[in-house]
């Protein structure tokens, strides 16, 4: 597993999906499962960016990505404010166009997305969220 | 990201190229922005060319079809929608919200 830091700006994000990808693909991930880790990444490393470091312009996100027997796991550590991803409530996909919830969609989606998603928030101030993704 | 635009007698053509994520989406945000300002409300979007769209440029679309659809003055549609956004958007309860073409001619058509 390596791990890689990048400063916590929406301008990383696009070398963020990459570095993610190129694991995923060299270790037998086919198009479409790519495409979403890439995506689950996105949304939980925009979601960091967005509220952990919402007051904290120079914040860092470290970024492990690698395989563990056939699961690829991906660790997200900021060290920003807290913010549970299972406290944030589930859209409600039925309702109407007026209804519509804008947020919340980042989460859903990394939990549909990725088999495992969990989240620690540590007492020595960082926050480490976990994705796995299995293969086949 | 690009956008390029086309104007037509009953809708606006607008084509999203490369990829909208929290970085970009506020661009496409600033297009809508435009067409409202233009009283623009018919709105094909092109997606053909695009490689990848994040839940940041699902809600854009959201707030864009939200907006055109306000009083009926107008709508949202998508035409060629890359198989993997498709399948995000359908994930995300999207697709019951848009009409989708295959086909731009038949989008514009469409209006």
């Amino acid at each position: 597993m390596r791990t890689v830091q990048f400063p916590a700006k929406f301008e990383q994000l696009d070398e963020i999906r990459e570095y993610v990808g190129t694991i995923a693909w060299q270790n037998g991930f086919g198009d479409k499962d790519v495409y979403n880790i890439q995506l689950a990444t996105d949304e939980a490393a925009s979601n960091i960016i967005e509220h952990a470091y919402a007051s904290e312009p120079d914040g860092a996100l470290e970024l492990t990505c690698g395989m563990q027997g056939d699961r690829l796991v991906i660790v997200l550590v900021d060290h920003g404010a807290p913010f549970d991803p299972a406290d944030v409530p589930l859209p409600d996909l039925q309702a109407d166009l007026a209804d519509r919830k804008i947020g919340g969609l980042g989460i859903f989606l990394m939990r549909k997305l990725m088999d495992e998603v969990h989240y620690q928030s540590n007492a020595d101030m960082s926050n480490v969220l976990t994705m796995i993704k299995r293969k086949g | 990201m690009e956008i390029t635009h086309q104007e037509f007698k009953h809708c606006e053509l607008i084509k999203i190229k490369g990829r909208v994520d929290s970085a970009t989406a506020s661009h496409l945000a600033q297009t809508f922005e435009k067409t409202d300002k233009d009283g623009k409300y018919k709105l094909v979007l092109d997606m053909s060319e695009l490689e990848y769209m994040s839940s940041a440029g699902f809600r854009a679309l959201l707030a864009a079809q939200r907006n055109s659809k306000k009083y009926n003055r107008g709508e949202v549609v998508l035409v060629s929608v890359p198989e993997r956004i498709r399948e995000a958007l359908e994930l995300a309860g999207f697709t019951e919200l848009f009409k989708t073409f295959d086909d731009p001619l038949n989008a514009v058509g469409y209006f």
